[in-house]
């Protein structure tokens, strides 16, 4: 088990290095490669952005305030299924705020926040250009469109649901 | 075929939309269906294959497959009915009419898409090529006249010429500010620093509008033209555009195109054999509203956090590493070839006096046509709502439109006349913006559309400067307040002082135009306030401290739509019989107003 994690630790660094690598050491390319890292990684562990400012040859601190100025940068790893909420105009006029809500007492998390099992979480996003389906819900890149709270709690079983499948397979 | 075949008809096209309304739609599937159905298949008498388009515009109905030269238009179209279109339109050119757009007035099928009162009304000019073409083939530019411009003004025009040109068009910037562009242009052009830069601002962070995504997904060469036009115009060599990182497939058609411009030569060194040399790069953006603003912007892709500085300095003198810098939005560039290209007094001829060409506008909300819709400046809000939208959904009664995302304000009914562009809306108490246009019915809360923008500012604020850090926290908490049922009448006193404040002392204009949605609701819709404040009541029956459904028992036939759509199961009521909502299982989502047909369901 142990084994298992150093390994996947290595494959890790090895990904993240490559990642960096692809940049030239200018720091007009944080913003560009933290994106890159934090798309593969789904987050910016301490050591990505330690990385990211030995490449740059910047200090921690400019790192820092970059990963929480920009809102596309999660500093803690996100649930297995990430779900967004589109909270545009066009959803919310259209009761993204039910949604937000029903979401939370089906699941106890408030937008910004994971399950404790480390199951899901809750993004709102601003408008994805489909405002013609709102309101709009995104799972894992699925996107729902015209989410009522009854069809809202229909998606969240169905991935609870894949949960346990891939927990039986594994 | 016995109907006639227009401009090219050896050749058929299906275009099918996978603009993002379309994919998450499923025109994916769509696509891939056609192509299979195409493949190998000689039974046609012409060539017949499928593309794969931007946003038509016509959301509502996607997925959308036009079928060209025949002009024929199909809307709701899935996997399953790929096979049908082929074997009935394209073998035996017969209509599928259960696919025909259908009026939902008159209940009338049109043939094709540009007869029905949703594109009558519009006049394309930044979206002309959106839907026509697929937007990773430069050929499809080309054959629509791609690149023209750009000859035209290297061969035959003189930088100052093509300067003048855009200032003749009196085109004025698109990304909210409505700046004259050959202004922006000349000042940059005159300085003496011979380090020039162009950017495109794709930043788009109005949480209501979609538009410059659109352009940059389905047709991302005018926007690549447009600033080799500029670059050319200014004397610049380098070039960058801003985008979302979020917009994959902008980013992704952006790449492509770039590229190929590149091995065309429109990019790169000596361009079209002239002293031109440019080139540009994509940024991608990191999520922050304030990044829109030009000057935040710059720090952005120099590396820093995307604050802005006080402008005392314009980018056109000192922007970019220190440089002149043009910055304009997508949808301006999108205008620059054609301003060159068909000169600058026919795109003068459309619009009003002091704003000119088109504009683009996501009109979106309780409108029964959402999508993107392309009008005239001048165009009122009515035309705009009711004739192009088609009105309000499911008959209800119009409150209000909001234009000019956050900055922007609510405008009422009284006010639909009003011919829109950047003057007039400034005058109502709201502005041009980006051209989100919202479109709100009786079941919209005022104050809680209110709320939600300065929500939206108060975690968008970078935090920089004082009052607009601390003063939108406390116009947010003094809304909370009210739409808790909490607010009192020295709260509106408050709101209008502090909202002056912060308009007079805030450093950037996301600070400075913040207070724009509270005081354009407590001018327009102050009523609504006082019956948060003086009742308890939120009379749209969205604040939900303040609401309580029932239903009217002289209207309820029994029908039981809202016993079958409420998710807490908290109405009761026997077929044909007059149902009743438990209040307290009630969880005030109000699926029951919403569905009900015979609009039983009631506020208290
Ligand atoms: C808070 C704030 C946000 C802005 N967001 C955008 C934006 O998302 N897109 C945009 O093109 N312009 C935005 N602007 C306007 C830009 O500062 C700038 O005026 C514009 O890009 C200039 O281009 P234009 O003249 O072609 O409109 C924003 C301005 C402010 C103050
Ligand atoms: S507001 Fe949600 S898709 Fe546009």
């Amino acid at each position: 088990m142990i084994m298992a994690v150093n390994s996947q630790q290595i494959a890790d660094r090895q990904a993240m290095e490559k990642i960096i690598n692809r940049y030239p050491p200018e720091r007009r390319f944080i913003l560009a490669i933290m994106q890159d890292l934090q798309k593969h990684l789904n987050y910016l562990p301490k050591e990505a952005l330690k990385m990211t400012a030995d490449h740059v040859n910047a200090p921690m601190t400019v790192i820092f305030s970059m990963a929480t100025f920009y809102k596309a940068f999660s500093l803690v790893p996100k649930g297995r299924v990430v779900l967004k909420a589109c909270d545009g105009t066009a959803c919310h006029i259209k009761g993204s705020n039910v949604l937000i809500d029903e979401i939370y007492s089906c699941l106890g998390i408030k937008p910004g926040e994971t399950t404790a099992d480390g199951d899901f979480s809750l993004e709102t996003v601003n408008c994805l250009g489909a405002c013609a389906l709102a309101p709009v819900l995104v799972a894992n890149g699925k996107v729902y469109p015209k989410v009522t709270p009854a069809a809202l709690r229909k998606i969240i079983n169905e991935y609870r649901g894949q949960d346990n499948d891939s927990n039986t397979s594994e | 075929m016995t109907q006639t075949q227009v401009n090219n008809p050896d050749k058929r096209m299906i275009l099918v939309c996978c603009g993002t309304g379309c994919l998450a739609n499923g025109s994916g599937p769509v696509y891939e269906a056609f192509c299979h159905a195409l493949e190998g298949n000689d039974q046609f008498e012409v060539e017949t294959f499928a593309k794969a388009t931007g946003c038509n515009g016509l959301c509502e109905k996607g997925p959308l497959v036009k079928i060209l030269p025949d002009d024929i238009t199909y809307c709701h179209v899935k996997e399953e009915d790929v096979s049908e279109i082929v074997e009935q339109t394209l073998l035996k050119g017969e209509l599928v009419n259960r696919l025909l757009y259908r009026d939902p007035a008159t209940k009338q099928y049109y043939r094709s898409h540009h007869d029905t009162n949703f594109y009558k009304k519009q006049h394309k000019v930044a979206l002309r090529n959106i839907g026509e073409i697929d937007p990773t083939a430069v050929q499809d530019y080309l054959d629509r006249d791609g690149y023209r411009a750009l000859k035209k003004a290297v061969k035959t025009m003189t930088p100052g010429e093509v300067v003048e040109e855009v200032l003749k068009a009196g085109l004025r910037g698109r990304g909210g500010g409505g700046f004259p562009t050959g202004l922006k242009w000349k000042a940059c052009a005159s300085t003496d620093d011979p380090q020039r830069y162009v950017i495109c601002n794709g930043d788009e962070g109005d949480p209501g509008a979609f538009m410059d995504r659109s352009i940059l997904e389905g047709d991302p060469h005018t926007v690549i033209e447009g600033m080799i036009i500029c670059a050319y115009a200014i004397g610049a060599s380098a070039g960058y555009i801003y985008v979302r990182d979020e917009y994959d497939l902008a980013v992704k058609n952006l790449i492509c195109a770039i590229e190929k411009a590149k091995k065309c030569g429109y990019l790169g060194k000596n361009i079209l054999e002239s002293d031109l040399s440019f080139d540009i790069e994509i940024v991608r953006g990191g999520g922050a509203f304030v990044c829109g603003e030009e000057t935040a912007l710059i720090n952005s892709i120099q590396g820093n956090v995307g604050e802005p500085w006080d402008k005392y300095v314009f980018p056109t003198e000192k922007g970019l590493w220190g440089h002149p810098t043009v910055i304009n939005n997508v949808e301006t560039w999108a205008n620059v070839p054609v301003i060159v290209n068909f000169g600058a007094e026919k795109f003068a001829s459309i619009g009003t006096e002091g704003s000119k060409g088109t504009k683009v506008f996501s009109l979106v909300g309780k409108v029964v046509n959402t999508g993107l819709v392309e009008v005239p400046m001048g165009t009122t809000l009515r035309e705009i709502i009711f004739d192009i939208g088609g009105g309000i959904q499911n008959g209800r009664k119009f409150k209000a439109v909001q234009t000019g995302g956050p900055s922007g304000g609510c405008i009422p009914e009284n006010l639909l006349d009003l011919p829109v562009d950047f003057d007039n809306l400034s005058q109502a108490g709201s502005m041009m913006g980006s051209g989100g246009l919202i479109v709100m019915d009786d079941r919209t809360c005022m104050v809680e559309v209110a709320r939600y923008y300065v929500n939206f500012l108060a975690s968008e604020s970078c935090g920089k400067c004082v009052p607009c850090r601390e003063g939108i926290s406390l116009l947010l908490e003094i809304l909370t307040r009210i739409c808790e049922g909490k607010g009192t009448m020295e709260d509106l006193d408050l709101l209008e002082s502090m909202s002056s404040t912060i308009q007079q002392a805030a450093l950037c204009a996301l600070g400075r135009t913040a207070p724009n949605p509270v005081l354009s609701t407590l001018k327009y819709f102050r009523d609504e306030y006082l019956e948060h404040i003086n009742n308890h009541r939120c009379p749209s029956g969205v604040c939900k401290d303040l609401t309580e459904f029932y239903i009217d028992p002289e209207l309820c036939t029994g029908c039981g739509r809202c016993r079958r759509n409420c998710p807490a199961d908290a109405i009761t009521g026997e077929k044909k019989k007059t149902h009743v909502i438990e209040i307290s299982k009630c969880i005030k989502c109000g699926e029951c107003i919403n569905n009900c047909k015979f609009q039983a369901v009631k506020v208290k």
